[in-house]
């Protein structure tokens, strides 16, 4: 079993000293919840598991663990990659001071109130990312990838309503948000030190979403700041406790980008420019001019 | 006791609606949280946690406290008004009634929160038994009995009935609006049911969850020990946590400044944001550590220690649920309580 295989090589490169920690998931108190966790021992990894349960992309918590010395040991999962990779290119996290090991996965179950699995989460029924995009070794034979539903259909359903009732629709769903700011953090694109909603500095500062307004500017201005980093690993929807399909925002940006720009994928590498973000002033052509060519 | 048909519950919080505002659990598309209940609201009673607790209609998640303008050298400040309407909140779970309690041992003490004091007095809650306790289900650790629920007045759904005991006088005399729809009913009638719900209860994963070890007087004992290195290590600060839990009381206050006039609201707050407590002089916690650690030394503490043993967590399960990382209050009893043990 893969598991197994994973305890091993964790226990293994922990005891020759080749890694100062090990980033992975431990045993909850259901087995639908495992917990993302960061094992020190070799006793502790007793614990660590590995199953269709483990939805959690791991790269977020690289952010913070890089800071300090040593090498975390991270097992990722194929889209897991993408932002791992994207977060490289962002140098938020040190390649140097992270050991990764690629791991199949089948697709991750959505859980519902109860614990009880209900189904394949949405992330995983359109799941396109077929192989790891970075890693240092693989373990396991069932590197399976679900080649899944096509992801911008919920997009082109939007993209097909009048601009009414598109707003309406939006409104709807984000009226629903109670600004717990879960999808924000959960987010490996939404990494700034300092986010502007929490900046008490220049009364950008929001704990609450006091009118629709706010409850709108809170997700608009999230998905402009996110569009050509958002790698779609689906973490926003998958943790938002008010079942808002927050991917389709971000999707609409994705597919507006391959559209506009050609086709563009965050985190596939590091170095391919980004359409948004990156900008070579001998090389580029001044915006104006993209304005004029059409 | 009196008990009236299931299939009436609708018609009489219409009728109830004549003379108060109504709130109950409705389902919208996946979804079901306590709301207006509005012609065309479907009544969802089967579900047996909503996502937000129903503390929102006693302490809302944002609320104008007064609004000040200026004329020439004049400041004009008008206090926001306090609630005087009546409001009845049906179908609320043993756990989210005793929050309330819990929420009023804050808010009730000296000084007095006078919006939520009118709020309080204005709402009358009918709680409503728990036929089918969930997986993640603890309440029964802090004495709560789901089959028998406190409040205003309490129910039972068995079968095609409603069963309905009045509890308070505010209670009684909600009864009495609702007669038309009402027949006696007896005490034995419920008792199965509650049998039957409290051995279901005995056999959630949880039931045997214990606080021996949290308490008397360690404060700073469990405020030091090593555990909350280990326990924070993957939380996210993200605050559903807070946000969902019937018995998190904090908020910030918040002035906004339209040009004309400055409105002073408050809104909740948690203690898992960066800017929780900060001061003129800066902040008093400034690691995710020491902000996580506050959350559950406030619940299995320090709010005990200041009011006589009385822990603010119910039990309800919503922060095992819900949190992205799968961190939550049941981790960390049972971590706190293995320490004081060896
Ligand atoms: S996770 Fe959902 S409820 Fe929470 S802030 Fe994001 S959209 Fe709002
Ligand atoms: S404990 Fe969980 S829900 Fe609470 S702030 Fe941390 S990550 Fe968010
Ligand atoms: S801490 Fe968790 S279980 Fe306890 S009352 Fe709050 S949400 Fe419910
Ligand atoms: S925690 Fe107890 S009172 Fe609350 S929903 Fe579960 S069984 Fe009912």
């Amino acid at each position: 079993m893969i598991q197994k295989q994973m305890q091993e090589r964790a226990k293994q490169m922990l005891s020759l000293g080749e890694v100062t920690c090990v980033l992975g998931w431990k045993k909850g108190d259901f087995s639908t919840n495992p917990q993302p966790a960061v094992f020190e021992s070799e006793k502790d990894l007793e614990d660590l598991v590995y199953d269709k349960y483990c939805a959690a992309n791991l790269s977020k918590y690289l952010v913070e663990l890089t800071k300090k010395e040593g090498k975390v040991l991270v097992f990722l999962k194929p889209c897991d990659t993408y932002s791992f990779n994207q977060l490289l290119k962002e140098n938020l996290i040190k390649k140097e001071r992270s050991y990764i090991i690629g791991i199949g996965c089948e697709g991750n179950m959505q859980v519902d109130d109860d614990m009880q699995e209900i189904g394949l989460l949405e992330k995983c029924q359109t799941c396109t990312k077929t192989a790891h995009m970075v890693f240092d070794e693989l373990i396991g034979e069932e590197l399976t990838v679900r080649q899944g539903d096509d992801p911008f259909e919920g997009v082109l359903n939007l993209e097909q309503m009048s601009s009414d009732e598109r707003y309406g629709f939006w409104r709807e769903e984000l009226s629903k948000c109670i600004r717990c700011n879960a999808c924000r953090n959960v987010c490996p694109a939404c990494n700034c030190r300092k986010c502007v909603f929490d900046n008490n500095k220049y009364d950008t500062a929001q704990k609450v979403n006091a009118s629709s307004f706010e409850e709108q500017m809170f997700h608009i201005i999230r998905a402009y700041h996110v569009a050509g980093r958002c790698t779609d690993c689906g973490e926003c929807s998958r943790v938002c406790p008010q079942l808002i399909d927050l991917h389709l925002l971000n999707r609409k940006f994705i597919k507006d980008i391959n559209e506009f720009y050609g086709e563009f994928q965050a985190g596939a590498d590091t170095d391919t420019p980004s359409p948004l973000t990156d900008f070579n002033i001998d090389t580029d052509p001044e915006p104006g001019s993209v304005h004029k060519r059409g | 006791m009196f008990k009236m048909a299931k299939k009436d519950i609708p018609n009489m919080l219409t009728l109830l609606g004549e003379s108060m505002d109504v709130y109950a659990p409705v389902k919208k598309g996946k979804l079901t949280n306590f709301e207006d209940f509005t012609e065309g609201a479907e009544l969802d009673i089967d579900t047996l946690k909503t996502v937000k607790s129903p503390k929102d209609f006693f302490l809302p998640q944002v609320e104008n406290l007064f609004s000040a303008t200026s004329q020439g050298k004049e400041i004009n400040i008008e206090a926001k008004a306090l609630r005087d309407k009546p409001f009845v909140i049906f179908g609320v779970r043993s756990c989210d009634v005793r929050a309330m309690e819990i929420l009023d041992s804050v808010y009730l003490s000296e000084p007095v929160d006078k919006f939520y004091e009118a709020r309080r007095e204005n709402g009358i809650i009918l709680s409503l038994a728990c036929n089918e306790p969930g997986q993640t289900c603890f309440c029964t650790t802090f004495n709560i009995d789901p089959a028998h629920p406190n409040a205003d007045g309490a129910m039972w759904v068995i079968n095609d009935n409603i069963y309905i005991e009045a509890r308070t006088e505010k209670g009684e005399n909600l009864v009495k609006l609702i007669s038309k729809f009402l027949q006696e009913g007896s005490k034995n009638e419920i008792v199965q049911s509650q049998t039957a719900i409290r051995e279901k209860l005995n056999k959630l994963p949880y039931s045997d969850l214990s606080l021996d070890g949290l308490e008397g007087n360690q404060l700073l004992d469990l405020f030091d020990t090593p555990q909350w290195e280990e326990l924070h290590k993957t939380c996210l600060a993200c605050g559903i946590c807070t946000f969902i839990c019937p018995t998190c009381q904090c908020y910030d206050i918040k002035d906004y400044d339209t040009g004309g006039e400055v409105v002073r609201y408050r809104c909740w707050d948690s203690c898992m944001y960066s800017d929780f407590t900060l001061m003129a002089h800066g902040n008093i916690r400034n690691s995710q550590k020491e902000r996580f650690r506050q959350r559950f030394m406030h619940k299995l503490v320090y709010h005990p220690d200041n009011n006589k043993g009385e822990i603010s967590c119910v039990g309800c399960g919503r922060c095992v649920n819900k949190c992205p990382s799968s961190l939550n209050i049941v981790k960390v009893i049972k971590s706190l309580a293995v320490k004081c043990n060896v």
